[in-house]
């Protein structure tokens, strides 16, 4: 039974979300808590108990009419890699139930690991973490149309967008069974993804030139994957947490807003690796 | 007498005792005696009551002869229990592969009159327990497992194929599991890889079949992504 394993060049995945193209429809949201079995709340415009692994929040320019401008920014789970996998949440997690996969470049989240300490919900800068503060309550009969490709969480665990892994499993299977050694781009998609009516999200394999999210960011990996094109900005990028989520804009304003700039400071710049 | 009194003389009476050294040794032999009876006592509700207590029977809803059907079929296991063309695998079949064959009954016995006369005629799917089922949180991949690395059904599901009668069906009291995942021997002894299907399991039969992937970064392993979901 003895077998080498096929080491292939990892692989990090990754999205590109044009900020102009966004209408702030709400259709990823929609599409991800269906996909990925999130509960939801009788009141879900209290934010301290409802769960969006996806979010979409809505940004302005501070200017009056008719100046004014506004751009709807959606927010996933980042899938930091920091500096050699050492993202902020997988760094601090006592219980090892979050992960970063170096294969894939995915940050995981094992529920049934976790006790809900939730020290990632406070190391993640980007708010992508939820807490489980109830047992999730589905509608009568609405269990049904769960999915079972992505087990229900419980009261007491955190939660997060994981890229949809469950349909890079599922695709798996069909390489395994077509003898390939890769997921073709097509075949592993997230739902947001799929569900964009602007085609504002787009979603591959950023080490791979063949997928469409690697031409447009063109990642840097000399400078921290920074990427190569000027109208591309991440969140809070100064901090170093080498997230994988690229913005595009061509809006210095909203590039502005990606991070806490002071008003001397140019946008577009990456710090360097503490160590 | 005083209850003073009373107490004096059974003072007076324990000291004489003992100064004799009368009855000690028949003291000392009851509670061995006690101590041996409580631990086998013990031990029993430990060993043979606990796990009764924990795990419930259900018989399957009619008895299916593998042995048989493994005879009558010509590509073994994988006649009923193949992969769909997107990868993933069947499982236990579904009520529209048996009527292929089981139209109409086939043999005479009692357990086939059943299936046909409650769920082929009444085209309802039979609702069998599923011996394997892992937990929720676990992705298990057969197309890995089959086609990639050519294991034998026979690895983690036993001699199943030559069964000719569905065992009882045995889940956990408290988890709902079925109790081939965590095995027959309550003293998690295992004698052959398809005994139980626990992680540690898993674990064990990719570090035997030298699997090492240094893909997590918080353990240097596998990352947990891969077999869970």
């Amino acid at each position: 039974m003895k077998h080498e394993q096929n080491h292939t060049t990892p692989m990090r995945y990754g999205m590109a979300i044009d900020l102009d193209k966004c209408t702030g429809c709400g259709a990823c949201m929609t599409a991800c808590m269906a996909e990925n079995n999130v509960p939801f709340k009788e009141d879900e415009s209290d934010k301290l108990v409802s769960i969006t692994w996806m979010r979409i929040f809505e940004l302005n320019n501070g200017k009056a009419f008719p100046d004014t401008d506004i751009c709807y920014l959606p927010r996933p789970c980042q899938h930091c890699e920091g500096h050699g996998g050492h993202s902020p949440c997988v760094s601090v997690c006592p219980a090892t139930a979050t992960d970063y996969s170096q294969e894939t470049g995915i940050v995981s989240q094992i529920y049934t690991r976790c006790f809900g300490c939730r020290y990632c919900m406070g190391a993640c800068p980007y708010h992508a973490r939820y807490f489980n503060w109830w047992d999730p309550v589905w509608p009568d009969g609405m269990e049904k149309y769960l999915s079972p490709n992505v087990s229900v969480r419980m009261r007491g665990v955190v939660e997060k967008c994981s890229f949809c892994f469950h349909r890079y499993q599922l695709a798996k299977n069909q390489v395994y069974l077509d003898g390939e050694r890769k997921v073709p781009e097509a075949d592993y998609q997230t739902a947001c993804t799929q569900a964009c009516p602007a085609g504002a999200i787009v979603f591959g394999d950023l080490n791979n030139p063949e997928h469409q999210v690697h031409q447009i960011v063109k990642p840097d990996s000399e400078n921290g994957n920074k990427s190569r094109n000027p109208r591309a900005f991440r969140l809070l990028e100064r901090l170093g947490t080498n997230t994988k989520v690229y913005y595009l804009s061509n809006r210095e304003w909203v590039r502005r807003a990606g991070d806490n700039y002071l008003a001397h400071e140019k946008t577009g710049q990456v710090s360097k690796p503490h160590h | 007498m005083s209850t003073l009194d009373k107490k004096a003389k059974e003072a007076m009476d324990d000291d004489t005792a003992h100064a004799s050294g009368g009855g000690d040794n028949g003291a000392g032999g009851f509670i061995i005696l006690f101590f041996i009876i409580g631990f086998a006592a013990s031990m029993v509700l430990g060993w043979v009551v606990f796990p009764k207590l924990l795990y419930s029977q259900k018989q399957q809803p009619f008895s299916f002869n593998h042995a048989l059907h493994v005879g009558e079929v010509d590509e073994g296991c994988e006649s009923c229990h193949f992969f769909r063309e997107d990868g993933s695998f069947s499982g236990i079949p579904k009520l529209a592969q048996c009527t292929d064959c089981h139209e109409e009954p086939m043999g005479e016995t009692e357990d086939e009159a059943i299936f046909v006369e409650q769920y082929v005629a009444k085209e309802r799917e039979v609702p069998w327990f599923s011996y394997s089922r892992q937990p929720d949180c676990v992705f298990f991949s057969h197309a890995a497992h089959v086609v990639g690395a050519k294991m034998d059904c026979v690895a983690c599901h036993g001699h199943i194929g030559e069964s000719e009668r569905s065992r009882p069906y045995e889940y956990n009291r408290l988890t709902g599991y079925s109790r081939d995942i965590w095995g027959k021997n309550i003293a998690g002894f295992k004698n052959n890889s398809w005994d139980r299907m626990k992680m540690d399991d898993c674990a064990q039969c990719h570090k035997e079949a030298g699997i090492i992937h240094t893909s997590s970064v918080q353990t240097q392993r596998d990352a947990c992504f891969v077999c869970h979901k």
